[in-house]
């Protein structure tokens, strides 16, 4: 059942991810209104649906679908956190097509699951995904808001007369998106990584830094405390900035994608 | 009617050109007088703003060489101005300038500002003495075709200009103005228009600078802001987040390594230069420092293209009121030319009249009151009679292309020659008034 309310919102997330294609290329204050309306309800089903598999009593976090459909659920919801603050579907452009690959993976039957058996302390292990997946969600919006920004200043330095009507908010609008999500999401990703290095000692015994998984975790860990660090401290923003943003979105990529490679932290099919 | 107009504008020259013809303010006195001593010019007025230089002068016989003026005047070769002119002759030249003081011709159609400017044009060469009878009535006019097209068109209703295009573009980098502090370089009317503007939409604080301190220091009491030496401006121009720019210097007074200081004394806060002048005062090349938003004259041009179509329309309903203003003043400075004619053909015969009458009166010795009277209604009333069908005449043949022939002939038939040059300019438009 959980599985049928997750493919309604699939179905209200497909409409916002042609939002996103078509808000690149021209700007409709009523389509941009539907994609809105269409996320609100997606995230409604989505609730449903996950809120549906916390009751059901076997829910299994650990199941790379199930933790994908929250992490999408996280992006949708910070998504809205920043419309209600901004006024503004733009963020939406990155953040859609992402939710919509994460939810349709997540909506397919097959399940690998993390080899989590010999985890001892289960509640360390939830404290760890969910932190470390609103870090994710932070770091997608401040990565798509550093995208937006380069953009918008294309605009700007363009100086085509359109660039008056576009979708895009003001280039300062865009820049406190990204930046009070990437302080927003630090702390998170902080203490994500550190109740997931809690979970291996205690499952393991110590850690190993050579691992992939741990490797590119610490790699994005450090490309993220970088960012935060060279905008507080020199104010980098536009291309710099969205060097270091994308740096930093590949890594946590990576990270996840090392879960098929690392030794620790391994998928395998249920 | 012996109008002609030369010049350029935002439309025949790119802003390298227009540049290099623009006069600065303190030279257009001087220019004026140039112009009126040059040959076959009798009157001249300069119009120089950003976004044209024109000359529109009225001639001896209409085929003046004023681009030769030009080419003399700013040390240019044919080659290198002639493609960018414009040039117009009598009834053309005419229309053009309704248009430009219309704001028909502006690069925003319809902003208030250009009647403005063509007015303190008029007013400088009236100063100097460029200005006589015929440019003074052309430029009346074009005044009051101004106001009609302004008042019963909607072309200068919206707000779009120059100055609201700023804060347009400023919202969509700032987001809000609330707070931004801005700076004024170059203490100008457009630039304290610009700053007026951007004030109104929440711009909490104000500095200005200018070459001469006092100036900055009015405008800045006008906005409640800082007046700041013209030597400290590179100190302190980073606590500015918009930078209206409009100084007079020859060179760009903004470079890449003054936009590099800012950025790094700004921890890289975006810095948006709003620049009027002409020639421009930030280069190119700082415009290119991420971070550092430019936009100059042309720039802004074209951001406000787009609000051009709207526009379109009611510039169609005003372009229909300067053809008709067109026929009109044609028709009135044609009558005017036969005016003195009749004035002086008038005062000829008064003054046999009274000689006749001073004659009898010698010869009958004292009349009565009633025989005065009589007298008086009958030479007058024969006068009348006479003058009649010729005066008629006259100012139906001046509707026509045969009027300077018809004048002529009445003037050698009165042997009238002299009295013209003897009529005062300035009468002129009182006897215009009267001939309606």
């Amino acid at each position: 059942m959980s599985l049928l309310w997750l493919r309604f919102a699939l179905g209200c997330y497909f409409i916002s991810l042609i939002y996103a294609f078509v808000a690149l290329t021209r700007t409709s204050v009523l389509f941009s209104r539907i994609a809105l309306h269409a996320a609100s309800l997606g995230i409604v089903f989505h609730f449903v649906s996950l809120t549906e598999l916390f009751l059901s009593g076997h829910v299994v976090w650990a199941s790379v679908h199930n933790s994908e459909s929250l992490l999408a659920f996280l992006s949708m919801t910070f998504f809205m956190l920043i419309y209600a603050i901004y006024q503004t579907t733009s963020p939406g452009v990155v953040v859609f097509p992402v939710v919509f690959f994460l939810t349709f993976v997540a909506a397919v039957d097959e399940q690998p699951v993390l080899l989590t058996q010999y985890v001892s302390n289960k509640g360390w292990l939830a404290a760890h995904i969910f932190l470390i997946f609103i870090g994710y969600a932070a770091l997608l919006v401040s990565f798509g808001a550093s995208l937006l920004y380069l953009l918008q200043e294309r605009r700007l330095k363009a100086k085509k007369s359109t660039s008056l009507i576009s979708f895009l908010p003001a280039l300062e609008v865009i820049d406190q998106i990204g930046y009070r999500s990437l302080l927003l999401g630090f702390p998170f990703m902080t203490l994500g990584l550190l109740t997931g290095s809690v979970v291996a000692i205690s499952t393991y015994g110590h850690l190993d830094f050579l691992d992939p998984k741990i490797l590119l975790s610490v790699l994005m860990w450090a490309v993220y405390m970088l960012m935060v660090f060279t905008r507080w401290n020199s104010g980098w923003r536009g291309r710099r900035a969205a060097f270091l943003a994308t740096f930093a979105f590949v890594a946590a990529l990576a990270a996840w994608v090392a879960n098929y490679f690392s030794a620790i932290h391994r998928f395998a099919a249920s | 009617m012996r109008f002609q107009l030369i010049g350029v504008n935002h439309n025949s020259a790119p802003l390298e050109v227009r540049e290099r013809l623009a006069i600065p303010e303190s030279r257009l006195p001087d220019t004026c007088r140039e112009l009126s001593a040059y040959p076959g010019i009798e009157e001249a007025i300069v119009i120089s703003t950003c976004n044209r230089v024109e000359i529109v002068a009225h001639t001896t016989n209409g085929h003046a060489d004023l681009r030769g003026f030009l080419h003399d005047h700013f040390h240019l070769t044919a080659d290198e101005l002639d493609a960018h002119l414009y040039e117009f002759r009598e009834k053309d030249a005419v229309r053009h300038l309704f248009r430009v003081a219309s704001s028909l011709d502006s690069m925003v159609v319809g902003e208030a500002q250009i009647l403005g400017q063509v007015k303190e044009a008029y007013a400088t060469a009236r100063a100097v003495g460029t200005v006589r009878g015929q440019l003074d009535q052309l430029f009346s006019r074009a005044f009051a075709v101004a106001k009609r097209v302004r008042s019963e068109t909607a072309v200068g209703s919206s707000s779009v200009s120059i100055a609201s295009v700023a804060v347009e573009l400023a919202k969509k980098i700032f987001g809000t103005l609330e707070g931004k502090t801005v700076f004024v370089v170059g203490a100008g009317k457009m630039s304290e228009l610009a700053a007026r503007h951007l004030m109104a939409h929440g711009c909490a604080s104000i500095f200005v600078s200018n070459r001469t301190y006092d100036r900055a220091i009015g405008l800045a009491q006008k906005f409640n802001g800082q007046a700041i030496k013209f030597d400290d401006l590179y100190n302190t121009c980073d606590r500015a987040d918009i930078v209206i720019t409009s100084t007079g210097a020859p060179h760009a007074i903004f470079r890449r390594e003054h936009g590099e200081q800012f950025l790094s004394r700004r921890k890289n806060r975006p810095m948006f230069f709003i620049d009027i002048a002409v020639p421009r005062d930030v280069s190119p090349e700082m415009g290119k420092l991420d971070g550092i938003f430019t936009y100059d004259i042309d720039d802004l041009q074209q951001a406000v293209s787009s609000h051009v179509a709207d526009r379109r329309k009611e510039a169609e309903l005003a372009e229909a009121i300067i053809t008709s203003e067109v026929e009109r003043f044609e028709a009135r400075l044609q009558t005017l030319d036969v005016v003195p004619t009749i004035v002086s053909l008038q005062d000829h015969l008064e003054t046999i009249r009274q000689a006749e009458i001073d004659r009898v009166r010698g010869r009958l010795g004292q009349m009565t009151p009633e025989q005065e009277i009589a007298v008086e209604a009958l030479t007058r009333g024969i006068i009348n009679k006479v003058m009649h069908t010729p005066i008629t005449t006259l100012k139906t043949a001046a509707k026509e292309s045969e009027a300077t022939t018809v004048v002529d002939v009445v003037r050698r038939l009165f042997n009238l020659h002299d009295k013209e040059k003897e009529a005062p300019a300035p009468d002129k438009k009182n006897e215009v008034g009267s001939s309606r």
